[in-house]
């Protein structure tokens, strides 16, 4: 309960960012959109005892941020939250698969260390993209992007009336718990009779809302069809070099394992 | 010029719940008059609003705009004449950028593309609020808000306004700015409010509801003179009214309250008679 | 619990992708064909307020431990399955967006887990089924705590077959499976609690609002609905444990047989010491497996000779990792440099 408005306030930041005008921003989202989708695909092909050959695609991520003056901090402690998730699983893989599968000095290392480690590695990678990509976009157009790719009308517009009244019912939830904690005398968190009223009451609230909304609609000649403008992105050279660019150096980065080259070179040298 | 007026002719509502919030109103407003529906809290000013664009239908009485009877196969041409703006613009700004939002509209009624962009920013014009016209609404302010909420309507070309409790909750200075756009509106409004100051410097007329009823219908100076009324109906004479040494001599001064407007020289006197 | 990217492979996770988009093709398409548009700012508004409600915690009493709503049967119960399904999955999809909460491939798995079954299985064939024509609140309580817990049974299964299935985790599948399901029975409960809660204050307080929507809804077309439903729920299925073999077949299969061998050659594995870092939960069975002297498993290297080749390229692997993320980091800081005013021509 009392991370509530840390989180609303996070997810009003990264919408900020997005109102920002970068050549980034002003890209064609679905060039971003399509790129973003090959990385992650790449990203999780890979098999799971790999690591090195999963590193170059920091890359990405990595030119983004910086192009494009996103707050590195910021985005880094988003991904800090993220990989928890992932890790509550990886972490059973040095339980069960305990194969050796190369010794550093003494140590014996499992393949079950090294595939939580890739885990690890996946995790932040595709959770970087996710964020970078809304915060170079914006969420109402990657949802204009996503409807240009297919995606059916219907569900656009929920998701634009959700992300819409997001920020309205966030902030009356969080109105209403903070008066029901000023009243509750500094015990942390509800007892479950208070919370079914509490959310309740704002169920209800939220359901007159949809009324009202409706009734809006109707008032400016809704009949059920949603109508939009858009911003009339072209899909350009500019968006074509991106995508094209990058997801070949996706594709390249999967079918030669760069570092492992790099480090041939380099130990090559050495010896 | 009757083209454009209203008609409610002994119209009741009765909420499925029982609630009767309007009983036998019955008014007609010509085309080009400025009228105020004032009342206290529940009183049926906004239940009556919705009838005037058909979202609510009468239990019984009927509504007229034009020369049309509303019904249910004239609702798309009554809710092109008749623009209401709700209370609460977080209600009226649905989509995702304030463009969209007062496209909506006339994207509704069909219109092209290049017509609805220059309709857009006609309305974002009248309200002052052009350079808004890429921010989503919950960046807005509340002034903000409510202005665009208002061009959202006015980009319908309505012949007939009508807003709910337009300056609820605004500060001073977005108070005035509505005022002032409301002002520059020439054709038929009708407005709510318990904002008596703003009634009195926009309508002539005032209907004053209780209860579902009417309670008085009249020149809204004669009403705001009315004490015994506006007490009866829970209401309260407009500030500017309460130390005005023309309209009412007997009470110069509210016991305990310094007078807004100085007793002496009609040059303070900033409200007609 | 969510799906996460780095647990899935793409052909599961493509596999779930698919399945999901045509779901809510199918959705979107149903709700065009009977509208009700009154629904569609209702469902957006219910989307925003689970996201809300989700953050509102409860403390669950006698454990000390505090719950949130997951929403999906509420959805289903105020919405009727469709619509219900949208809603569900335009949740999840700003969840994946804004918080990387699953991940972008495995958002088609969470939409599935968590949408589908709630709103296509649990809400019309278990909740209806159980309040039967005239719902009284205890009623409507018990049919909820029910189909919550089948709801999240469903659910928690479909991340075990997808983890499994996608090889990424070294989880088997039956300890998953019974850690996973034993888990998710409690969530389970706490979920149709917080849910019956809701929806009897709502009972209480508005009757009304439950008999609209889902009075209105069940009409006619439910044969055709559910045989839809098992049709796509079977190929998801099918779709899942065929991709498995298909593309992970030599890692997945190479680290079974490994595996087989392994507890084959050593039939004692099986003993209590086994035993007890199959009890996953205890922290201290988890360490001390890490701590165990290598000797006294008796890991037979000699077996694995793919593995062989792995040590072998591990080291220039170690070297060029480490080069490439000091070049990744360079770059950024070179990018940054030249980027502050344009940006976009840095990237090439
Ligand atoms: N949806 C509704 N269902 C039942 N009663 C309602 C509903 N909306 C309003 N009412 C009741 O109708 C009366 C008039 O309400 P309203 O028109 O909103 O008043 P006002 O706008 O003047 O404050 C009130 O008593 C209110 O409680
Ligand atoms: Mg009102």
């Amino acid at each position: 309960m009392l991370a509530i408005d840390g989180t609303f306030l996070d997810f009003k930041q990264l919408d900020l960012l997005a109102t920002q005008h970068t050549a980034l921003h002003r890209l064609d989202p679905r060039a971003k959109v399509l790129t973003t989708a090959c990385f992650v695909l790449c990203v999780v092909s890979f098999d799971r005892y790999t690591i090195s050959a999963m590193l170059p695609y920091l890359l990405y991520p990595a030119v983004l941020i910086a192009a494009s003056g996103l707050p590195f901090g910021y985005i880094l402690r988003k991904i800090l939250i993220v990989i928890p998730f992932a890790l509550v699983i990886g972490i059973f893989n040095p339980v069960f698969d305990r194969q050796v599968i190369m010794h550093v000095g003494e140590f014996a290392i499992w393949g079950g260390w090294v595939s939580c480690a890739s885990i690890l590695i996946r995790a932040t990678l595709t959770a970087s993209v996710a964020i970078i990509l809304v915060a170079l976009t914006g969420f109402p157009v990657i949802c204009a992007a996503l409807e240009k790719l297919g995606m059916p009308k219907a569900f656009a517009v929920q998701l634009l009336f959700l992300y819409r009244y997001i920020f309205v019912l966030t902030d009356e939830g969080v109105r209403t718990i903070r008066a029901c904690q000023l009243r509750s005398f500094g015990r942390r968190g509800l007892s479950l009779r208070q919370f079914g009223s509490l959310v309740g009451h704002l169920l209800l609230r939220t359901w007159d809302r949809a009324e009202r909304i409706h009734m809006a609609m109707l008032a400016r000649g809704f009949s059920g069809e949603f109508h939009t403008t858009g911003p009339q992105g072209r899909f350009g050279s500019k968006e074509l070099i991106f995508m094209g660019g990058w997801s070949a150096l996706f594709i390249v980065l999967r079918l030669y394992n760069a570092p492992q080259l790099l480090g041939g070179l380099f130990a090559g040298s050495l010896s | 010029m009757s083209h454009h007026k209203v008609e409610v002719r002994n119209l009741q509502h009765v909420y499925p719940d029982g609630t009767v919030a309007l009983n036998d109103v019955s008014f007609r407003i010509h085309h080009g008059e400025s009228v105020a529906i004032i009342g206290a809290n529940g009183a049926g000013k906004s239940t009556l609003l919705l009838h005037l664009n058909g979202y609510l239908s009468a239990t019984s009485g009927e509504v007229v705009i034009g020369d049309t009877l509303l019904a249910r196969e004239n609702l798309a041409e009554v809710r092109r004449t008749v623009g209401i703006v709700f209370q609460d613009p977080d209600d009226q700004l649905f989509m995702p950028t304030v463009f969209d939002d007062v496209a909506f509209g006339p994207l509704n009624m069909g219109l092209a593309a290049t017509d609805v962009e220059t309709r857009v920013i006609e309305a974002l014009g009248m309200v002052e609020a052009v350079e808004l016209r890429h921010k989503p609404p919950y960046h807005l302010s509340g002034g903000e808000k409510k202005r665009v909420a208002i061009a959202t309507v006015l980009s319908m070309l309505p012949d007939i306004l009508v807003l709910d409790e337009p300056t609820n909750g605004l500060d001073p200075h977005a108070r005035r700015q509505v005022m002032a756009l409301l002002q520059a509106f020439h054709h038929t409004r009708i407005i709510t409010s318990h904002d008596l100051d703003m009634v009195l410097e926009l309508c002539e007329r005032t209907i004053v509801l209780q209860d579902g009823q009417v309670m008085a219908d009249g020149p809204t100076l004669d009403i705001f003179k009315n004490e015994e009324l506006l007490h009866a109906c829970r209401l309260e004479k407009p500030f500017a009214m309460q130390a005005c040494p023309v309209c009412s001599p007997g009470r110069r001064t509210v016991p305990g309250r310094k007078p807004l407007v100085p007793p002496h020289g009609d040059g303070y006197h900033d409200h007609e008679h | 619990m969510h799906m996460a990217d780095a647990l899935v492979s793409p052909a599961v996770g493509g596999a779930m992708w698919a399945t999901s988009a045509a779901l809510i093709g199918y959705c979107s398409a149903q709700g065009h064909k009977h509208l009700d548009e009154r629904k569609v700012p209702l469902m957006g508004v219910l989307g925003a307020f689970v996201f809300t409600a989700q953050i509102i915690n409860f403390t669950i009493p006698a454990t000390g431990s505090s719950g949130h709503l997951g929403g999906g049967l509420l959805l289903a119960i105020l919405l009727g399955p469709s619509a219900a399904f949208l809603t569900i999955a335009s949740v999840l999809m700003v969840q994946a967006l804004f918080f990387a909460d699953g991940g972008l491939l495995a958002l088609g798995c969470n939409i599935f887990n968590l949408g589908f079954f709630p709103a296509f299985f649990a809400y019309p064939l278990i909740y209806r089924k159980l309040i039967g024509r005239n719902p009284g609140q205890s009623s409507m309580v018990m049919a909820t705590i029910v189909a919550a817990v089948v709801s999240l049974q469903l659910g928690s299964l479909g991340v075990v077959l997808q983890t499994v299935a996608s090889g990424v985790s070294a989880l088997p599948f039956k300890e998953f499976l019974l850690l996973m399901q034993s888990i998710h029975l409690a969530i389970g409960v706490v979920e149709g609690v917080a849910t019956a809660l809701v929806i009897a204050f709502i009972y209480r307080a508005r009757p009304e609002t439950l008999e609209n929507v889902s009075r209105v809804k069940p009409t006619a077309k439910r044969p055709l609905r559910s045989l839809l439903a098992t049709l796509l729920a079977a190929a998801a299925l099918t779709g899942g444990v065929l991709s498995w073999f298909a593309s992970d077949a030599p890692d997945g299969l190479e680290w079974s047989i490994a595996r087989i061998t392994e507890s084959a050659g050593f039939p004692h594995a099986q003993d209590p010491e086994h035993k007890a870092l199959e009890t996953i939960q205890s922290k201290t069975a988890l360490h001390s497996g890490v701590t165990m002297p290598e000797g006294k498993r008796g890991h037979p290297e000699e077996t694995a000779s793919p593995v062989e080749e792995r040590i072998g390229k591990s080291l220039s692997g170690l070297i060029g990792g480490a080069i490439t993320l000091a070049v990744c980091f360079l770059v950024g800081i070179l990018c940054r440099k030249r980027a502050e005013p344009k940006g976009f021509g840095a990237s090439h």
